[in-house]
């Protein structure tokens, strides 16, 4: 008994001991922001910094917001977008706001629109910010990458298997590099998590043998169909509804929940099985994706997490996670809840985050400090790897068999065109009637 | 030593506004006009430089919400269901068109972050853009004039009469019976009305939310202010900073006092992803809230979006 009990410790400890790497290198960036230590650097390395941003919605606007606040000498420089309008009204909002200072310097011959527009913008730049809909992404990082130049990517980095293999494959030539690659997995860069991931590192709460993570919302906005509008517009404009671009609201969105379960456990899952469908949003404006999935993962030290995302309306709503360890519960929620409590009820520890900075500017801090201090930040294999969670949880509850890691992550099933232009079909079209195919659990084939 | 007074017979009977195609309703406490000394003196137990000097205000009557506005409320206004249907016995204080105001967005994730948004629980994370388009569109609805209470009236009803730290006295460790603080709240916040009132009958005006008032957090405005000021209310066009009273379930008792003031600033909004940012949500503000007054005084045209916003 006590050997076995030994025997599962070591194990524990030593899947652990990668994550606990990984935590260290962003725990202690983040508690010693290091204002002298890059105010210093910065004597010896004041070389104006260019931004490039590709993908001008809502996130990379904010983005490149972000960005341009984290380091006194950057400039962006550079802008592209599938849509003239989209970039236009993106530029003028960060004009706004940048008002009286010299960092947004975009000249007329550097907005870039179009499907190719992302490669003349990244040539520009040093750094370039990638926050077009996912499934652009590993083309556009696999050519920053290529390019040579720092990265800040949103979450996810792709929707099909090949796109993560690509992404993973990029991850090693930019550590050859050294080129920084920050994911927008903010979570990583907040302190109320960061807190509850030290606790666990110090074996606080024991060993994780479940949890639940939700995203559990009301859904997002839907942009009507327009007159003279092509297929493919119609699609990229309401991106969010196609898997190719989005790869659903499990990946979309939930992946942060489920990252938040592969760092806490030091793991990645082994497997994964589920249900979901369509209940609420049925509309033809819906595209294909469900309205709601439930998924267990079972991770390698025999973890089991339950996931939850709903978009229905009017339903019991949580952003948050849950964890329950051999030696106590991690309750966390949106709202920077995070505590510990023991299986008597005592709170063994409670964060409270008043005051804390805001996880998506500190990413950017986090980035521009580490390429001044020629320091490397590599994100990519876990954004990737969690990115491939929630791709695994979406095949599992589209198909309703049990996927597991090796068979999702060698699958050639590609969603994602490699090549696009105006005059392509999308990967999926409507039929006679508007409606989309939508996957039907128990015949949908999502491997091959 | 400023007396305070109000008078019984100028207080406005109390009511229950109901909004037409719902079976909600809101309960309307009538405060009475009167003047009562607003901040608090150097000698009160951890008294911040803003609630000073201490002065005399006066303010005509009105009516305030017995308890903090809640989801189910609110969401009559972001999902804007009933705004087709026709309310017969309208008031006729004022006349605008429920089409005519813009609607909230409705947000990516759960503003309640978490903590819930059944049945009695208090709204939280709307900007005061929002809880004061939430006014206009119940004017609308209701055809009676609501809107944010000033931070004056805010504390004037608050106070209810009294001139200690709390509505119940001085003493902070009575308070887990009157409000939600961090001391009791489990880090979250709870359905509205569960504690004792208030000597006017008015519920967590200390804790649970702390609660949106119209104007601009000007943490000297009490300085410039000299003999009695009549109904006062600085109103801005500039988002930040604006006043917050009551303190909430996430704050320690000391910002629960009646005087307490708080400003807004931009980390309410911090992970809003978005750029600009939502006008309507913000997303790590979920410890305010609001609640509404209704004013016999109709202002003009031309002066109505300093009560409303543009």
């Amino acid at each position: 008994m006590n050997n076995l009990n030994n025997k599962t410790k070591m194990k524990s400890e030593n899947s652990r001991r990668g994550f606990c790497k990984s935590t260290a290198l962003v725990g202690a960036g983040l508690f010693l922001p290091g204002l002298e230590m890059s105010a210093m650097a910065n004597v010896f390395n004041d070389k104006k910094l260019k931004i490039a941003v590709v993908g001008c919605g809502g996130r990379g606007t904010g983005a490149a917001n972000q960005a341009l606040k984290a380091d006194e000498n950057v400039e962006l420089v550079a802008m592209a977008d599938a849509f003239q309008d989209q970039l236009d009204n993106s530029l003028l909002n960060l004009q706004k706001e940048f008002e009286g200072t010299k960092k947004v310097n975009v000249k007329d011959a550097h907005k870039y629109v179009g499907f190719d527009a992302y490669k003349k913008a990244i040539d520009q730049a040093d750094v370039v910010i990638l926050a077009t809909p996912p499934g652009f992404r590993p083309y556009h990082f696999e050519y920053a990458i290529y390019a040579g130049k720092h990265v800040f990517m949103e979450k996810p980095v792709a929707t099909d298997a090949p796109g993560i293999r690509k992404v993973l494959e990029m991850a090693k030539i930019a550590k050859e590099k050294k080129l920084n690659v920050v994911v927008g997995l903010q979570r990583h860069y907040q302190n109320n998590y960061i807190a509850i991931a030290d606790k666990i590192k110090q074996g606080d709460v024991g060993k994780i043998v479940s949890g639940q993570v939700y995203w559990n919302s009301g859904g997002v906005w839907v942009r009507p169909r327009q007159a003279g509008q092509s297929e493919l517009e119609y699609q990229m404009r309401n991106w969010y509804y196609f898997n190719w671009l989005c790869g659903d609201h499990i990946l979309e969105q939930h992946i942060h929940n489920i990252d938040v379960a592969n760092w806490f456990i030091g793991e990645y899952p082994i497997s994964a099985q589920g249900m979901g469908g369509r209940l609420v949003r049925t509309g033809k404006d819906h595209g294909e994706i469900f309205d709601h999935h439930f998924v267990e993962f079972t991770y390698p030290s025999g973890a089991v997490i339950a996931s939850q995302c709903r978009h229905q309306p009017g339903t019991w709503s949580k952003v948050g996670e849950n964890f329950q360890g051999t030696k106590g519960s991690i309750d966390m929620n949106d709202a920077g809840a995070a505590s510990i409590t023991g299986f008597d009820g005592e709170k063994l520890f409670d964060y409270r985050n008043r005051n804390d900075p805001n996880p998506y500017q500190v990413e950017h801090d986090r980035l521009f400090a580490s390429i001044r201090n020629n320091e490397v930040i590599s994100d990519t294999e876990n954004g990737a790897m969690s990115t491939m969670t929630a791709i695994m949880g979406r095949m599992a509850t589209y198909s309703g068999k049990v996927i597991t890691w090796e068979d999702a992550m060698a699958s050639e099933k590609l969603l994602m065109p490699s090549e696009l232009t105006w005059d392509s079909t999308p990967p999926s079209i409507p039929d006679a009637n508007g409606n989309y195919s939508i996957p039907t659990p128990g015949v949908t084939d999502v491997l091959n | 030593m400023i007396t305070h007074s109000y008078s019984q017979e100028e207080k406005p009977k109390n009511f229950t506004q109901r909004i037409g195609g719902t079976n909600l309703t809101i309960e309307m406490v009538g405060i009475p006009s009167g003047s009562f000394s607003m901040g608090s003196a150097p000698s009160e137990e951890k008294r911040k430089e803003d609630e000073g000097p201490k002065h005399t205000v006066e303010l005509q009557e009105f009516w305030i919400s017995k308890y903090e506005i809640t989801w189910e409320l609110y969401n009559l206004f972001v999902n804007r269901a009933i705004d087709d249907i026709d309310t017969s016995n309208k008031s006729t204080d004022i006349n605008i068109e429920v089409d005519a105001i813009s609607g909230a967005t409705i947000p990516y994730v759960d503003m309640s972050l978490g903590m819930g948004t059944r049945e009695g629980l208090p709204v939280g994370n709307v900007t005061q853009y929002a809880a004061s388009q939430f006014c206009k569109w119940l004017s609308a609805k209701t055809g009676n004039f609501y809107r944010l209470p000033t931070e004056a009236e805010w504390e004037y009803s608050a106070r209810a009469g009294t001139n200690t730290a709390y509505h119940f006295g001085d003493d902070p460790k009575l308070l887990g019976e009157f409000g939600w603080s961090y001391e009791n709240s489990q880090d979250t916040y709870h359905p509205v009305g569960q504690k004792k009132p208030n000597a006017w009958g008015l519920y967590d005006m200390h804790g649970n939310v702390a609660e949106w008032t119209l104007d601009e957090y000007l943490p000297k405005i009490y300085t410039t202010r000299d003999g009695i000021t009549q109904s006062p209310l600085h109103s801005t066009t500039k988002e930040y900073s604006r006043s917050v009273r009551g303190g909430s379930y996430y704050d320690d008792a000391e910002y629960l006092r009646s005087a307490a003031r708080l400003g807004s600033n931009e980390n309410w909004k911090m992970r809003d992803p978005q750029f600009p940012k939502s006008k309507w949500w913000n997303t790590d503000a979920p410890f305010v809230g609001f609640r509404i007054v209704r004013d016999p005084t109709i202002p003009k045209e031309t002066e109505i979006n300093n009560y409303w916003g543009k």
